[in-house]
C-alpha cells in the first residue's frame, strides 16, 4: 500500500504519521505542499496535524488552497483513501471533502491529553478493525476542535452512519461530541484525536494501530 | 480602491470568544452588555477602479478564501 503524507509549512505530525503507516506495512512518501501531483500509485493520502501556515486566517484555510490541494481533492473524488488528523481534519473541511467546520474550543484553552472515544461505526476501512461501541484512547492536542455542523448536516451524518468517533466525555464543545466523521463514500476520514500517537507501547497505548493496519489491509485487498 | 471585508460568525453559531469577552466586560463592571460577537476585518488595496467589478471580485475572494461560509458571513465595503 502506497501512502503519501502531505507536508505544509507548520505541519508537525507528518513524521509521526509516516512512522505509524510504515509500522503497519505501508510504503510511505512525503508530498510537499507546492507539488501539484501526488506520487504515482498513491492509495492513501494522509494530511497531518500541526499548524499549517501558522493557522493564519482560519485553521487549515490556506493549506486547503495550496497547490497539492487540487491533487488531494481529485484523489478523493476518484475514490481514493484520505485520512486527516487534527489540523488535517481542519484542512479536509476547508477543502470541502468533509462537511462542517472546526471552531475554537468551547473552553477557549488548548487541550492536550488522552481522550476516551467511542467507535461509532465499523463500516469503513479506517474503523473495521474495531468493535462498534468499543472505547479507544487517542491523545487530543488542539485549540480548534469544536466540531460544528448545521442540523440538516448532522441528521445526514447520523442517518448515513458517517460519525466515526465520538468523545466519551465532552472535551471541546463539539456538537453531539463528534470527534471524527466520514465522507459519503466512506473513504475520507477526518478526526481531531491522534491515532498516530497511539501506535507504540511507549506512547502509553496502541489503540491507533488497528486503524493503520486496517487501511493497509484495505489497499492490499483492493 | 480600498475594500474592507468584515467576517463574522453566522447568527446561531455559538461564539465562545465573544462570550468570554462579554463575561470579562461584566467582571470589569460594564453592565448591560447583552451579547458580544467577535469577528475579523480584512483590508484590501485593489488596483481596480470599476466599483461593480471590484465588488464582484472581492465577493469571489470571500467565497473562495476569506470566509468559511459554513460558519461565517461577510460584508464588503468599498471606498
Amino acid at each position: 500500500m502506497k501512502a503519501a503524507v502531505v507536508v505544509f509549512p507548520g505541519s508537525n505530525c507528518d513524521r509521526d504519521l509516516a512512522v505509524a503507516l510504515r509500522a503497519a506495512g505501508a510504503e510511505v512518501s512525503m508530498a510537499w505542499h507546492k507539488d501539484d501531483a501526488l506520487p504515482a500509485g498513491t492509495d492513501l493520502v494522509a494530511v497531518p496535524g500541526g499548524f499549517s501556515f501558522g493557522d493564519y486566517l482560519r485553521c487549515g484555510a490556506i493549506a486547503a488552497r495550496s497547490p497539492i490541494a487540487a491533487a488531494v481533492v481529485a484523489h478523493a473524488r476518484r475514490g481514493g483513501y484520505v485520512l486527516g488528523v487534527c489540523n488535517g481534519f481542519q484542512v479536509l473541511t476547508e477543502m470541502g471533502l468533509l462537511p462542517g467546520a472546526l471552531m475554537r474550543n468551547a473552553g477557549l484553552k488548548f487541550i492536550c491529553h488522552p481522550a476516551a472515544l467511542r467507535v461509532e461505526t465499523t463500516d469503513s476501512g479506517f474503523t473495521e478493525g474495531y468493535e462498534k461501541a468499543q472505547t479507544v484512547t487517542f491523545p487530543v492536542a488542539h485549540h480548534d476542535g469544536n466540531y460544528f455542523a448545521d442540523d440538516e448536516t448532522l441528521r445526514r451524518l447520523r442517518g448515513e452512519d458517517r460519525v466515526a468517533f465520538t468523545y466519551r466525555d465532552p472535551v471541546n464543545g463539539s456538537v453531539q461530541d463528534i470527534a471524527g466523521i466520514l465522507s459519503e463514500n466512506r473513504r475520507v476520514l477526518g478526526l481531531m484525536p491522534h491515532p498516530e500517537r497511539a501506535v507504540d507501547a511507549a506512547h502509553g497505548g496502541t489503540d491507533g494501530l488497528a486503524m493503520f493496519r486496517g487501511l493497509v489491509a484495505q489497499a492490499v485487498a483492493a | 480602491m480600498k475594500a474592507t471585508v468584515t467576517v463574522m460568525l453566522k447568527n446561531g453559531v455559538l461564539d465562545p470568544q465573544g462570550e468570554a469577552v462579554r463575561r470579562a466586560l461584566g467582571s470589569l463592571g460594564f453592565e448591560g452588555v447583552e451579547g458580544v460577537r467577535q469577528g475579523k476585518v480584512i483590508e484590501l488595496d485593489l488596483q481596480a477602479s470599476d466599483r461593480a467589478r471590484a465588488e464582484e471580485e472581492v465577493r469571489a475572494m470571500c467565497d473562495k478564501l476569506l470566509a468559511n461560509t459554513v460558519i461565517e458571513s461577510y460584508r464588503i465595503e468599498l471606498a
